[in-house]
């Protein structure tokens, strides 16, 4: 209701805008100034939406961190929609009040099964168990390829890190576009608030514990405009990357 | 430009007209603004939405350029006797779908007969659907091979690489695009002693002063990457260091382009999205670039205050060529035992000294930089509405009086009893790519030369042509 609302009054504020000052823009000898025409532009790739282009399904083998210790394997939740003109307004309370309500389970260790559907809200959404083929996970890549919004989502993600041995002293980085919250083991690890760029190490989280067995890692990441994003690793207290890890979906 | 959906392009675009009916007004507003330009004694920028900024001087801008073809965040390189200009068809589209045209004039000055635009040609695309935007481009000429290169992309995806043949402004035949940075916008390409540098703008934008746009670089030994930052992490990872960020009421600077006035003085022009002090509007800036440790960094727009001036040469302090007053010299005796209370000396005053001076033409030196009177000198921005690149011309005056820093038709340097606004009294501060400044007065009476204050040995200032090689040419101001 409110959107259409701003959406009547922006058009009122551009039509109005443009009327008064058509004629002085065309006074002021700009030029030509209108937009040309697109040339054509024809299509470089395939554009059909599949998961398979920039991800691996369901693999049921363990996985260890890419060569500099990115984590690729997350268990992915389809995207809870949300209403985001811009993603400056990603305030910690922001982030807390939303990763809060628009939550599948206030369990934090909870590890769903792939396939496996959850509500949020009213909405019914789906697991999927999938492996990027790059270093980030591109979520605009998932979301378009399930054919659901690419803009203005919410989307929760979990992954299962198994350690052979317990290691003190590491630290979660991440980097997202735009907003992000993660939890170790039941606990929040960082907060990613404001307007940010997928930038690996962006934001790293106080010395934490990876403990003997699995360590289970949850997420959640918002955008509004652009390309949801986003790059989880662990670094060692040198600022290492952790690689002696293997990731699995269980 | 980044990260709007339908309502914010919207009121993007609704800005825009508004800021461009004022750009005709004489004020610097402008978005994602083209490398500065000179043509023909005139500096030009071309910005979003068509048009652009002209100015006589560098400091004072008004509308009345020419670019056609709408879209946005254009840029411009001369080569040879002609300049191209490129372009994104659109402002960021939605879609991401995008083009990038090429197009050649002989001048930038519409009023010029020669002033044509050739017909525009296609040089990148992006189909909607690859991860990059065709918009933002910026060019290099490689001063090492000739070789003409161009960045491209926003954050959307991946900035991309392309060269052109510099004879054409066409893609160079057979050319793929190659990746050189993530999550990037407005980038463009600088070289120098032997490396690459990516300069590129993240951050968001078209917020007014609620942008976060700031401009970052990384370096690469060859012109594909991989570009890396202080840290090592690659612009393909989001890396990227600090070129220049908010400061002060300037918020959220982007869209660099380099500017290489002589060896030693380099600017960079941008666009900061919101300049508090004019109304929140987005304005044209130019600042200087410093290179430092091999990484670009924006320099300081000079501040006006009171300042010792040094010389680089041997870090003796500019000074009235007056007698040396002693101060009184405090109590001695070390190693003695005195339990006397320690009381502060007050430092010299004007009043203590100036009654001594000549009140005519005052020559004078370099000297031991003592925080005497003689030595510490005001500047502050001239009653005169000219500039140059970047500044507007000082008037340097000795501290607490109106005795000001003057050049000679000999090619020297005095002072005079008063300011008087003539020209030999206006300076031009530029800091140099190393951090120190270069002061110059605006013109030599009775002389075409361009010369600048230096050290003739450790103590005598006079005017000479610059010379960057030399600490002879070089100054700071301190805080006395």
């Amino acid at each position: 209701m409110n959107r259409k609302f701003n959406y009547v009054l922006l058009f009122i504020s551009f039509i109005v805008l443009s009327g008064l000052q058509l004629g002085a823009l065309t006074a002021f000898a700009q030029g030509p100034g209108q937009r040309l025409p697109l040339p054509p532009i024809p299509l470089k790739g395939d554009t059909t939406h599949t998961l398979s282009k920039h991800f691996t399904t369901g693999s049921t083998t363990k996985k260890a961190p890419d060569a500099n210790g990115f984590i690729q394997r997350w268990l992915v939740l389809e995207p809870v929609k949300k209403d985001i003109a811009r993603n400056n307004i990603f305030t910690d309370n922001y982030l807390k009040t939303t990763f809060s309500a628009d939550n599948f389970s206030s369990d934090y260790t909870v590890v769903p099964r792939n396939g496996s559907t959850v509500n949020v809200g009213n909405q019914e959404l789906k697991w999927y168990a999938l492996d990027s083929k790059t270093f980030n996970f591109n979520l605009y890549h998932f979301t378009y390829a399930i054919n659901k919004p690419k803009y203005g989502i919410l989307v929760w993600l979990v992954t299962v890190i198994d350690c052979p041995e317990e290691i003190n002293d590491v630290r979660m980085a991440a980097g997202c576009n735009s907003g992000s919250m993660w939890w170790l083991n039941g606990q929040e690890a960082m907060m990613l608030s404001g307007d940010r760029d997928m930038i690996a190490d962006n934001v790293t989280s106080t010395r934490l514990r990876l403990k003997k067995g699995k360590n289970i890692i949850r997420g959640a990441v918002i955008n509004g405009p652009g390309m949801a994003n986003f790059c989880v690793r662990f670094l060692d207290e040198k600022g290492v990357p952790i690689k002696n890890i293997s990731l699995s979906y269980e | 430009m980044k990260r709007m959906n339908v309502s914010c392009l919207i009121i993007l675009f609704a800005l825009l007209i508004s800021q461009t009916l004022l750009a005709q007004v004489g004020r610097p507003f402008i978005h994602d603004p083209s490398t500065v330009a000179e043509c023909d004694g005139k500096y030009y920028t071309f910005g979003t939405g068509g048009g652009g900024l002209i100015s006589d001087d560098g400091w004072t801008w008004y509308g009345g350029g020419v670019r056609p073809g709408g879209g946005a965040a254009p840029d411009v390189i001369k080569i040879g006797d002609r300049y191209l200009v490129i372009y994104g068809a659109t402002g960021g589209s939605p879609n991401h779908k995008g083009a990038i045209l090429t197009m050649w004039n002989k001048t930038l000055d519409p009023k010029s007969p020669d002033f044509k635009y050739s017909e525009p040609v296609v040089v990148a695309t992006s189909d909607g659907y690859e991860e990059n935007d065709a918009i933002d481009p910026g060019v290099m000429l490689d001063p090492t091979t000739g070789r003409l290169w161009l960045t491209y992309g926003t954050y959307f995806g991946f900035t991309r690489l392309i060269e052109l043949d510099p004879k054409t402004g066409g893609l160079k035949a057979g050319n793929k695009p190659v990746d050189v940075a993530i999550v990037c916008e407005a980038s463009t390409l600088v070289y120098r002693d032997g490396w690459y540098y990516l300069l590129a703008t993240h951050g968001s934008c078209c917020d007014g002063a609620n942008s976060t746009y700031n401009v970052v670089v990384g370096r690469s030994k060859k012109i594909t990457g991989p570009y890396l930052d202080n840290v090592g992490r690659s612009m393909l990872e989001g890396g990227g260091k600090m070129v220049v960020a908010t400061r002060g009421e300037l918020i959220g600077p982007g869209h660099f382009g380099h500017i290489v006035l002589e060896k030693g003085v380099e600017k960079m022009s941008i666009h900061y999205e919101a300049d508090l002090a004019q109304g929140g509007r987005s304005v044209l800036g130019i600042l200087p670039v410093v290179w430092k440790d091999g990484w670009p960094v924006a320099g300081e727009t000079f501040k006006e205050g009171t300042y010792e001036i040094e010389s680089v040469r041997r870090g003796y302090g500019l000074e009235l060529a007056v007698d040396f007053t002693r101060m009184a010299v405090g109590p001695r005796g070390f190693g003695q035992p005195n339990n006397d209370p320690i009381k502060p000396v007050a430092a010299q005053q004007l009043a203590d000294v100036i009654k001594n001076w000549p009140t005519g033409t005052i020559g004078l030196r370099i000297g031991d930089y003592m925080s005497r009177p003689h030595q510490k000198w005001t500047i502050t921005d001239a009653p005169d509405t000219t500039g140059y690149l970047g500044g507007p011309y000082y008037k340097i005056v000795l501290a607490g009086t109106d005795r000001a820093l003057a050049a000679t038709a000999d090619a020297e340097v005095i002072t005079v009893p008063a300011f008087t606004g003539t020209p030999e009294q206006l300076w031009r501060i530029d800091q140099l790519t190393d951090g120190t400044y270069r002061i110059m007065p605006k013109v030599v009476p009775n002389s075409g030369k361009k010369l600048a204050l230096v050290s003739s040995g450790d103590s005598t200032p006079t005017l000479a042509e610059f010379d960057f090689n030399s600490d002879n040419s070089k100054w700071n101001f301190r805080v006395p």
